[in-house]
């Protein structure tokens, strides 16, 4: 943004004067995909950099420190996310209540660290219109920083997720000082009791959304929030004061209410819950997991839910007679997750979903007594399902698999990781065209026959998860690549037999964002070049393990992934050299290197200065020593945090053998 | 022997003897009511206070009659003049506080020992008197006896805090008070009495008792009755409000002001040790011999026999005006004698007790002061109108209530939560005992060299060993602990009123180990 070519002054008459300031508007609407377009559309010309300027109304930077050009470059920014920024200071809200004024109207300071309830207190005076605010994980504001909010007196959304240092006081504060609250989100705030979310019952009429989740509230303060009577969402996850005696005794009950989330509440059965739930005739959505065992009075007691489309139970203990009972519920469920349940067998989750034949998603995951006569009655009755989750369901024989593509073929989401399906099942799968995720790691017995039809068919693939798939080869991720052109993520971790020609065809891919080739040493610099070159988006790249990857490598990298954010490096080649030709990426934020043998303290010293942006990094345990003191504190004031690793160095295994190691330690 | 003593055994044997002859006039009008031998009880047991209090006298003009040109003679009280009188009193008392003879001391001692003996004859006496009496009817008998006990009782109770008061660090309001009053008193009647030389009674002292002899069996049989709670019943003298016992169903008992502030109501007969607990005083015992080591001695005494009833007991405060005093026309009486104390401490006393957060409550019962300490400064919970709340959810339902009030943030919040108002007790507690130290060592050089720092430093706890001038030696005053010691807190003196601020810090530590460590 800040490279202003000059372009020379149009002749007397310029086409683009023919169009409106309007129509520019709308176009520049639609260029949304790469942030790279509309860099190059307003260096176009002057009036369109000036038309840019006045359009964008969305900022994320990456640093602080060129906040005031850019807030005065572009003065109509009425939304700011700063969650990338390393660097957040008293100093930097003040440029911002300064130059945005009355624009700003949501600003996110999730992550950011350094500033304080003064800065705070600045951007809620300053920035009237200010609607949403997100200050989740700072961990260090206090009550003072909870007044300096109240101040915002038009919020209507407020996350405040892992503010442990806040307490009733500050959430008081809050609750008289914003009245138009409609979400909160108080997660983890472990300071807030029952008074605090009293008062927001009590003040904020106009509540939607609230998010208690793991705090330590009683049904005291949960019968004020159910006389809300706009309240759609409400999430108690982990809410371990709730008891059934609090809440029999109670008549409870909130009509508006449409979500709940009643996960980890151990000590809630179904005597708590129907009371619960007995008012709340519109609830639409359901969270039970990890709660008390589903078992036929729970389900009795929530048959007269006329309104729900989905429950979530996973995690739970659940019986047959309870998976047959919500088969018996009138409702049609859209919506089901018995992820991780103990007890759902063939009989049970059959005659379920024979009844529910309007499930568009289903999962089904660690279900491991389940039998291709799930799968039979699943693919049977439920032909409209659009996600399918079903890792680790060893149970099910090769052959079942089939039937998903014979009969499910609106399928958009399918996770089959850790099954037995082979290369038939995904010649089936083939089918569902509209596959968008297709998750196949673990799954030993596929090979490049069958991958090779999911890349001619299923060419809306933005997903294709391979990890220690180990039968795959070059052919099938060229396949893919050819076929699936629109992959934003590829994950080929531990497939032996990759090598730069499938680097060289996924640099093809323009979209591809994230890049797992963890263990493939086949995979050498070149191939990582082509990719630097084709996939300008990419974001995330990890080719840890990847010893044939060095220096030469990085330098193209450096040159061309400008987007790169996060990069690991570990156990491969690199050295100083390497690692601090990618300074010159000014988005590397998260980076990973460990076991670098050509590393030394001082060409690592030098990186880390030359990095700016860097939030975090994972470093061998034996650097902090070598690394100078001041230096690390030089960076940790830059906002990077270190994360010391004391590992050692392991040898690769051979993938059944992995699988068999794993096996053991279940 | 010394004039006084002797004195005193006169009073003993005349008394025993026969004391009609000693009565003087005013006396005889006082006590014409009753037959002679209660009178010559009575009589007996005056006497006895009366020369208690001589004996104080003469000491303080043994002990002052070198400096103070004001010199007087308690035996030729004739000569003083009222206004004189009190002079000299309170230049005793002030110089009592300077200058502290162990002589006197030791005086004292051998006066509270024979004093001892003469309670051992009276109990003889009236071993022999049960014995002689005949004919009467048993309800005078019971009366007589009833009689008996009490002024035995008294007796001891005047010898104990007589004895108190002669305990260097009593500065306490009790002794020192009630000897001005009764020298006062004492200075009044020899006036109106001129002429009689000795074994003027402090008559006005005791009226009160012999018009109510029920008084002082019923006041001990209360405290068996009911055993000294400290602090749990402290709110009991208010309680009984709405109890409407009918006038004359109960029994009324009026306790004197000195009873009600004496630190202690149990004390033992043999070396005179004050207890607040009857109990403890029965552990005590157990080491005076074996006698009092008997499962018999030891028991819980026995309450009287239910078989009779019991007429309901209740107590009138002295101080008259007063609501709870018996005169009053709307009088409500107070339920037990602790209820009279604290009412009477909270009532009719200075607020001594300063809350040393706040610096501005003020309280004349300890157990409120320990209360109060325990919510002061509690009050954290504030409300941007300016309202505290001792408790959270009072102040959210204050908010919740009211429009546009918002909780307040505690200042400290942002300077951090370290108290500084503590560290600042604490310098000040550290500045009143180096101002004590330096005190101590204004008089160093008249001191002994031998005296180490560590004797220094321990005149910051042990207030006897501050006392104990020049080359007195400290371990001699281990003795003095067998004595009922007052507790600082009834103090008045400015001087000790340092001491009980030093000492707070940190609470009850050595407040009176000091000297023993010296020993």
């Amino acid at each position: 943004m800040k490279k202003q070519k000059l372009v020379p002054e149009p002749p007397n008459f310029s086409r683009f004067d023919l169009l409106s300031e309007e129509i520019v508007f709308i176009i520049l609407d639609f260029l949304n995909e790469n942030p790279l377009d509309k860099k190059a559309f307003s260096l176009v010309c002057r009036s369109f950099y000036a038309i840019e300027s006045r359009h964008r109304k969305f900022l994320k930077p990456l640093r602080s420190e060129h906040l005031t050009k850019v807030l005065n470059r572009y003065p109509h920014v009425s939304t700011l996310d700063l969650s990338l920024c390393p660097r957040i200071t008293d100093a930097s809200l003040g440029v911002i209540s300064g130059s945005c004024k009355e624009m700003l109207r949501s600003i996110n300071l999730s992550r950011s660290k350094f500033f304080s309830h003064l800065g705070l207190s600045n951007l809620a005076v300053n920035c009237r219109n200010l609607v949403e605010i997100d200050l989740s994980n700072a961990t260090e504001l206090k009550d003072l920083a909870a007044a300096a909010i109240a101040e915002a007196k038009n919020l209507e959304r407020l996350w405040l997720v892992r503010c442990k240092s806040i307490t009733d006081i500050g959430i008081g504060c809050i609750a008289v000082g914003c009245r138009k609250l409609r979400l909160l989100s108080l997660k983890w705030c472990l300071g807030v009791g029952d008074l605090g979310v009293g008062l927001i019952a009590v003040k904020c009429k106009d509540m939607r959304s609230l998010d208690l989740s793991y705090l330590p509230i009683t049904n005291k303060c949960l019968s004020q929030i159910l006389e809300l009577q706009n309240l759609e969402d409400l999430v108690l996850e982990g809410c371990f004061g709730i008891d059934d005696d609090s809440l029999k005794s109670h008549k409870l009950g909130c009509k508006s209410l449409e979500t709940l989330d009643m996960s980890s509440c151990q000590n809630v059965s179904h005597v708590g819950l129907s009371s619960l739930t007995s008012a709340a005739g519109s609830l639409r959505q359901l969270i039970l997991s990890y709660g008390s065992r589903v078992d036929l009075a729970l389900v009795d007691s929530l048959q007269k839910l006329s309104m729900l489309q989905s429950i979530k139970l996973d995690g739970c203990q659940i019986t047959c007679s309870g998976l047959k009972a919500i088969g018996n519920w009138c409702v049609s469920l859209t919506e089901l997750s018995l992820s991780k349940c103990v007890g759902v067998t063939d009989e049970g989750l059959s005659s379920l979903v024979t009844k529910h034949k309007d499930l568009k998603k289903l999962d089904i995951t660690c279900c491991r007594k389940i039998t291709h006569v799930s799968l039979a009655h699943i693919t049977n009755s439920c032909t409209s399902l659009v996600s399918l989750k079903m890792e680790s369901c060893t149970l099910i024989s090769a052959e079942a698999f089939v039937l998903i593509g014979q009969r499910c073929q609106l399928l958009e989401e399918l996770d089959l990781t850790d099954n037995e399906i082979d290369d038939e099942g995904l010649k089936s799968i083939s089918r569902c065209s509209r596959l968008s995720s297709l998750k196949l790691g673990i799954c030993l017995n596929i090979t490049d026959q069958g991958l090779i039809h999911i890349g001619l068919c299923c060419s809306k693939l933005k997903e294709l998860d391979l990890y220690r798939s180990a039968g795959i080869t070059d052919s099938s991720i060229s396949a893919i690549a050819r076929g699936c052109s629109g992959i934003e993520m590829i994950n080929i971790a531990y497939c032996k037999f990759i090598s730069d020609r499938s680097f060289m065809s996924l640099a093809k891919c323009p979209k591809l964002k994230t890049l797992e080739s963890r263990g493939c040493p086949l995979i050498t610099s070149l191939g990582l070049a082509a990719v630097a070159v084709g996939c300008k988006q990419l974001a995330k790249l990890d080719v840890k393990k990847c010893h044939s990857i060095d220096d030469a490598g990085m330098i193209p990298l450096a040159h061309f992934s400008q987007n790169l954010k996060q990069i690991n490096l570990s156990y491969t080649s690199v050295t100083d050299v390497g690692l601090l030709s990618l300074a010159s990426i000014s988005c590397l934020q998260n980076m990973t290197v460990l076991h670098l043998e050509g590393l030394t303290p001082s060409g690592l010293a030098a990186a880390l200065l030359a990095c700016g942006g860097l939030t975090k990094v994972k470093l061998q345990a034996s650097f902090k020593s070598s690394l100078p003191q001041l230096l690390i504190e030089h960076l940790e004031a830059r906002g990077c945090t270190f994360q010391w690793r004391e590992k050692i160095f392991r040898a690769e295994l051979d993938p059944k053998c992995w699988k068999l190691q794993l096996a053991d330690a279940e | 022997m010394d004039p006084e003593e002797r004195l005193c055994a006169d009073t003993w044997t005349k008394s025993s003897s026969g004391c009609e002859s000693l009565n003087t006039p005013p006396n005889i009008s006082i006590f014409s009511d009753f037959n002679s031998q209660q009178q010559k009880w009575e009589n007996s047991s005056f006497h006895d206070f009366g020369v208690t209090v001589q004996q104080q006298f003469s000491d303080f003009n043994q002990l002052f009659g070198a400096q103070n040109s004001l010199s007087c003679n308690v035996n030729n009280q004739k000569q003083m003049s009222d206004p004189k009188d009190k002079q000299t009193c309170d230049a005793h008392e002030s110089s009592n506080m300077q200058d502290w003879d162990p002589r006197a001391m030791l005086n004292n001692l051998s006066f509270l020992e024979t004093k001892i003996h003469q309670l051992q004859d009276l109990v003889h006496l009236i071993v022999g008197r049960r014995g002689q009496v005949t004919g009467p009817a048993d309800q005078i008998l019971v009366q007589q006896q009833q009689l008996i006990t009490a002024d035995l009782t008294s007796i001891i109770v005047q010898l104990i805090s007589t004895a108190g008061s002669l305990l260097p660090s009593v500065t306490q309001t009790l002794c020192s008070e009630s000897s001005i009053s009764q020298l006062g008193q004492f200075g009044g009647v020899t006036n109106q009495s001129a002429g009689v030389s000795d074994n003027v009674p402090p008559l006005n002292n005791n009226v009160n008792k012999v018009e109510d002899h029920s008084d002082l069996t019923g006041y001990f049989g209360a405290e068996q009755n009911c055993p000294i709670e400290d602090h749990e019943m402290k709110s009991d003298d208010d309680a009984d409000e709405g109890e409407n016992l009918p006038p004359g169903s109960y029994e009324i008992l009026q306790l004197e002001k000195e009873e009600i502030l004496a630190p202690h109501t149990h004390f033992c007969t043999i070396c005179g040790k004050g207890f607040k607990r009857d109990a403890n005083l029965r552990m005590h015992m157990r080491g005076h011999g074996d006698e009092y080591k008997t499962p018999a001695a030891l028991a819980k005494p026995n309450k009287e026999s239910s078989s009779e009833p019991i007429l309901i007991k209740r107590y009138s405060c002295p101080y008259v005006g007063c609501k709870r005093n018996k005169d009053h026309k709307k009088f409500q009486p107070l339920k037990t004698i602790l209820c009279v104390k604290n009412h009477y401490k909270r009532t009719h006393c200075d607020k001594t007790y300063t809350c040393s957060r706040c610096n501005t409550k003020k309280f004349s019962v300890i157990a409120d002061l320990k209360t109060h300490e325990k919510h002061c400064g509690r009050d954290k919970w504030l409300c941007s109108c300016g309202t505290t709340f001792s408790r959270k959810d009072k102040l959210f339902g204050h908010i919740a209530l009211f429009q546009g009030h918002t909780p307040a943030i505690p200042v400290e919040e942002s300077k951090g939560s370290a108290g500084p108002s503590d560290r600042g007790q604490c310098s000040e507690a550290t500045n009143k005992v180096e101002q004590l130290e330096f005190n101590y060592k204004l008089d160093a050089p008249s001191r002994s060299a031998c005296q180490n720092i560590m004797d220094v430093e321990g005149t910051g706890e042990d207030p006897t060993s501050y006392f104990s001038p020049l080359g007195f030696d400290t371990s001699s005053m281990s003795g003095f602990h067998e004595f009922p010691r007052p507790p600082f807190e009834d103090s008045e003196n400015s001087f000790s009123f340092l001491l009980s601020g030093a000492c707070d810090y940190p609470p009850k530590n050595g407040r009176y180990t000091g000297s023993n460590d010296l020993v």
